[in-house]
């Protein structure tokens, strides 16, 4: 397995998930140490995205077996919010729009919610800086933090919007559930950009991807392939281009 | 709701200077009359209506109305002998019940004038100087017949009159109380006219008339609200506002409305609006039991528009029937209904739009728009438009929808950090936005408020 591995942030035995009846996940192994971007790969309906939401603890995605540790934790018997607060963060492939949630309004709120402040003392001042520096980073129109969240955004807003959320909730384990899917090449440089500079020695990354193309901008320090609900193969980097001229195909040939 | 529960669910020893016998009758509407030292012109209206009343089937449509106790509501109640004008001569009981409703904080800081309904009759009664100067006047609907009766005598009943429909009939019968509003030719009230309404004895009706006059090019905003304490008896609260919208002129009529979950509110509001006049609805419905309220327009003259904006909350026991009713009479005429309903704990929420357009008009524009958010399996929602187009040169839009609260929302915004209680209701607030933005902050403030308090109660 990777280095530092006495370092895990996050460990995931045996992970069984189903959905509706139907077994996704069929024995999921990974550890991911702090410091570390872990790139996830695999064809449509491996299961990446189910990982995503089983990780988050979405309702609908049952683990059956297998266990999940974060920062030396059990995190499947935690709610959704309780994980979010430990440091657990999911950049959605689809966010939602909600519509007349106001987006400094909603990052105020997570963030209290995130770090448990009193709302009477926290200072809106300092966290509206803060976001305004964010925005900047990644490049964001200043009346952004005046809409309402993700309506109307394109997809490389919606994107951003979850970078931003990242960048503000500094968590210990984030999850990118294919932060590139649907983006032009300028729109992937900045959400990497983004990403890059969030990386660190106390944040470990789980990206999730289908092409190989967003890893030319944020290089994994370890790529995993699932196919069929199991990881197939673990490597370096190297393992992604492989992929890129070989697909899919020989790593499920290999199993 | 359990009694407990209620933010206001508090009451004050019921100590009145006089309390008609319950049940209507010739007598009672006679006596009403008599009390209040009123014309005689005034009286045959209530007896008219009366009339009217009596022989005047309950709706066949809506909500169930059939468990009104109309023979055990009182239908006059006068809290004490004089009208108050100054603070401190209000009973100390009844100051008692406006400091836990923070009024007089609230006239301190920007109130211009604050009616407030106790009981039948309106006990305090302000209006700053300035506005006095400016001949804008600001009384209590009985003050208006006293001071006024001229003008009462040619708009009383000349937007609603009470042949409308059979609450229309009850209140015309037994009015007390409500608001006289006159805004000379040109006078742009700057700040909001404010009227506090409170039910407090048991089984007593509430039937306060309301009538504001906007001279040309006026300006005025109204806005009421509405509180009552808890009791283990029905109440009927059964209201008419009427509002004349003169040439260019403009006002805004806003109401919170959250009466307890034992009162009926059948309340009808109209305005007639002329030329190049622009008459706005904001309404809020979060309380009473049964809610039937349209509030609509007539737009009687070229150029005249109108916007009506509610939101409405259905939670358990409730039903909330709303809508909005508006009439275009002349060509160039435009009208926007926006309405907003959230159903919960097995809330029943009903939407009405109707839209009328007479023959032979041009450049008629109209939208409706109603959306609905269901909170829980349980809750109901239902969309009723009616629209009758009789011209051929209508631009025309209407647009429902129904969204699920959504686990997919929740989900979202609780990968945040945020619980469950405070995720839904950012995304109720959110739903309501667009409506609550147009109110006063200090309004949109309380209805945010009472919004959480009501999904605190469900989901925690």
């Amino acid at each position: 397995m990777a280095k530092g591995s006495n370092n895990n942030i996050l460990i995931v035995d045996n992970l069984h998930v189903s959905v509706e009846g139907y077994e996704i996940l069929k024995g999921v192994n990974l550890r991911i140490p702090k410091g570390e971007v872990h790139a996830l790969m695999g064809p449509n309906g491996a299961g990446k995205s189910t990982l995503a939401y089983a990780l988050m603890g979405h309702p609908a995605y049952r683990v059956t077996e297998g266990s999940v540790f974060f920062h030396g934790e059990n995190l499947l018997n935690k709610t959704i919010d309780e994980r979010a607060r430990e440091g657990l963060f999911l950049a959605f492939q689809y966010p939602r729009e909600i519509s007349g949630l106001k987006v400094f309004h909603f990052l105020k709120k997570a963030y209290i919610s995130r770090f448990g402040i009193d709302e009477g003392t926290f200072s809106s001042m300092d966290f509206f800086n803060e976001v305004k520096e964010k925005t900047k980073l990644l490049k964001m129109k200043e009346d952004f933090i005046n809409r309402y969240l993700n309506e109307g955004f394109s997809g490389g807003e919606k994107k951003r919007m979850e970078i931003l959320q990242m960048a503000m909730l500094k968590p210990e384990m984030a999850i990118l559930d294919e932060p590139d899917s649907g983006l032009d090449i300028d729109a992937v440089r900045i959400v990497a950009e983004g990403v890059n500079s969030l990386r660190g020695p106390d944040i470990g990354v789980l990206l999730v991807t289908h092409y190989q193309r967003i890893l030319n901008y944020i290089k994994p320090d370890v790529v995993h392939i699932l196919v069929d609900g199991k990881v197939v193969k673990s490597g370096g980097p190297e393992l992604a281009e492989h992929l890129e001229t070989a697909g899919y195909e020989f790593a499920g040939a290999e199993v | 709701m359990p009694e407990s529960e209620y933010k206001y669910g508090f009451h004050d020893p019921e100590n009145y200077v006089y309390k008609a016998k319950p049940g209507l009758s010739y007598e009672i509407v006679s006596e009403i009359s008599w009390l209040k030292d009123e014309p005689e012109w005034m009286q045959k209206i209530r007896h008219r209506a009366l009339d009217y009343f009596l022989k005047k089937q309950l709706p066949k449509w809506g909500p169930f109305l059939g468990d009104i106790p109309f023979d055990d509501i009182y239908y006059y109640i006068k809290p004490s002998e004089k009208q108050e004008t100054d603070w401190k001569d209000v009973p100390e009981g009844i100051r008692n019940t406006f400091d836990k409703l923070g009024i007089p904080e609230a006239e301190k800081k920007y109130l211009a004038g604050v009616g407030a309904q106790y009981e039948s009759e309106v006990v305090y009664h302000s209006l700053r100087e300035e506005w006095a100067e400016q001949g804008v006047v600001f009384l209590d609907m009985d003050g208006g017949l006293r001071e006024y009766p001229e003008i009462l005598k040619e708009y009383f009943g000349s937007v609603v009159p009470y042949t409308d429909n059979k609450f229309a009939a009850l209140n015309t019968a037994v009015w007390s109380g409500g608001s006289f509003v006159y805004v000379p030719e040109g006078v742009e009230v700057a700040i909001p006219l404010q009227a506090y309404f409170r039910i407090n004895a048991k089984n007593m009706g509430q039937f306060e008339r309301t009538l504001i006059i906007a001279e040309k090019g006026s300006r005025v905003h109204y806005i009421e609200g509405c509180t009552a304490p808890v009791y283990s008896t029905d109440s009927l609260h059964s209201a008419v506002v009427e509002i004349v919208v003169k040439e260019g002129a403009r006002v805004t009529y806003s109401t919170v409305q959250n009466w307890s979950k034992n009162v009926y509110n059948l309340v009808t509001k109209r305005s007639l609006v002329l030329r190049d006049g622009l008459m706005e609805w904001v309404d809020g419905n979060l309380g009473s039991g049964v809610s039937m309220k349209y509030p609509g327009a007539i737009l009687k003259e070229r150029g005249a528009r109108a916007e009506v904006l509610s939101v409405a909350m259905a939670s358990e026991g409730q039903q909330q029937d709303v809508g909005s009713k508006v009439v275009h009479m002349a060509s160039d005429t435009s009208s926007t209904i926006v309405s907003k309903s959230i159903s919960k704990s097995g809330g029943r929420s009903s939407f009405r739009g109707l839209v009328k357009v007479i023959p032979g008009l041009s450049g008629v524009k109209a939208s409706v728009r109603c959306d609905a958010l269901i909170m829980d399996d349980e809750s109901r929602s239902d969309t009723y438009p009616y629209l009758d187009i009789n011209s051929p040169e209508v631009e025309i839009g209407h647009e429902a929808t129904v969204t699920k609260i959504g686990e997919e929302k929740l989900f979202y915004l609780m990968s945040r950090g945020i619980s469950e209680i405070e995720a839904s209701k950012l995304i109720v607030n959110g739903f309501i936005e667009p409506v609550v933005k147009r109110l006063p902050m200090e309004f949109a403030v309380e209805m945010n408020r009472l919004i959480d308090l009501e999904i605190e109660g469900s989901v925690g």
